[in-house]
């Protein structure tokens, strides 16, 4: 029975192998924000970020709510990768942290067509790129 | 968290009531202002906290109110000709003006010279944040729009360039970008297609500072405050001194004055 059980085990495992190695190659490689979490659990910010996004950006313009928590502007921020020269790669660049997985789904952000997609100067880039 | 994520994908009204009921960032950071205003303050009207006697900005995380009319007073009298330091401050605030100078580069601030047979004037022009404007009136989208406290912003999400409120407007204040932007201030994003004008530096004035153009003038030519808190040093300035406003004909009630005309 153990034999058995072991022998499954195994052709399963080998089954798997070529499987998750295929997932990692053809996944996003998202970088790591700087933080220890994001403002949000990961998995609701990655099915709801731009409706936060939207909300915030309704209660800055008209209510004047400049709150950090759901900004662009503390995304962007925290969400920066370096590029060759140490400065934060903008939206032009597949290392972008938006761009690793809009890149990869094909589907284009309008946000940086007004909005700036690197930190202020004052904010210099703290995490290494392209890390998982 | 599963029920939220649910809620929002079921129904986006559910999502305004649920998912962004965030805790206020006051209530997670202690650090931050909201608690200084909370031992200290003593509420007199939505958003007007005092502190120790003195009328400061809101907190972060509440809303701009009426009770408050935000104004300019432009004292022509000390205004120096040829000194373009409130231009200058702007542009270097917004990242307006494009290198090349051409005459359709936007343009928040500029300067203005009045000549009579005795003596010239000079003085800076903008937005002159009217109460009744008349750019918002004839706006398609809504993407013109004056906020509680009286400063007049487009929201650039919702304007389609048509450019209505630049012609609308008896004050020339507004441009329309022509050609695309890079590099743009993380506070002012700013895009092609878009009409923008004087935002009188909401972003600083929501973060209890000066609009740039007032911290730059060198010749305190600018005064800069709340029209409607009577111990403000603007309206102790228009209390006491004659002031006038560019078209008071057109009965658009700007929140610009000047003196020294």
């Amino acid at each position: 029975m153990i034999r058995r059980l072991v022998a499954l085990a195994v052709v399963v495992l080998i089954g798997a192998m070529p499987t998750v190695l295929a997932v990692e190659g053809l996944s996003p490689l998202i970088p790591q924000g700087k933080g220890e979490r994001c403002v949000e659990e990961t998995g609701f910010m990655r099915r709801n970020h731009m409706e936060l996004l939207k909300h915030q950006r309704d209660e800055t313009l008209y209510k004047g709510i400049r709150t950090t928590r759901h900004s662009l502007q503390e995304c962007i921020a925290c969400h920066a990768v370096p590029g060759a020269d140490g400065t934060p790669v903008t939206i032009a660049s597949e290392k972008h942290f938006c761009n690793a997985c809009h890149g990869y789904a094909a589907v284009s952000p309008d946000c940086f067509m007004c909005h700036a997609s690197t930190p202020g100067p004052d904010r210099p880039p703290t995490i290494k790129g392209g890390e998982l | 968290m599963s029920n939220t994520t649910q809620g929002i994908r079921g129904s986006p009204v559910a999502a305004e009531n649920v998912v962004f009921k965030t805790t206020p960032e006051s209530a997670t950071d202690p650090s931050r202002r909201g608690v200084l205003t909370g031992a200290l303050a003593l509420a007199v009207a939505p958003g007007v906290f005092l502190i120790g006697g003195r009328a400061v900005a809101k907190p972060n995380d509440q809303p701009v109110s009426e009770s408050v009319r935000w104004g300019l007073l432009v004292d022509a009298s000390r205004c120096a000709e040829g000194c373009s330091d409130c231009v200058d401050a702007c542009r270097e605030e917004h990242g307006w003006g494009g290198a090349g100078g051409k005459p359709t580069d936007p343009q928040w601030i500029r300067k203005v010279s009045l000549k009579d047979r005795t003596r010239t004037v000079s003085l800076p022009v903008m937005c002159q944040h009217c109460e009744s404007p008349p750019c918002v009136d004839v706006c398609p989208t809504g993407a013109s729009f004056r906020r509680a406290d009286g400063i007049v912003l487009v929201d650039r999400h919702i304007c389609i360039g048509c450019r209505y409120c630049m012609m609308a407007c008896p004050y020339n204040a507004r441009s329309f970008v022509h050609e695309d932007i890079e590099g743009q201030k993380p506070h002012m994003p700013r895009g092609k297609g878009c009409v923008e004008s004087c935002t009188l530096c909401a972003h600083r004035v929501d973060r209890d500072q000066q609009p740039a153009c007032v911290e730059r003038c060198a010749h305190e030519a600018l005064v800069f405050g709340n029209l409607n808190d009577p111990e403000s040093v603007i309206a102790q300035r228009l209390a006491g001194q004659t002031s006038t406003r560019i078209r008071p004909d057109l009965k658009t009630n700007p929140g610009v004055y000047y003196q020294g005309l």
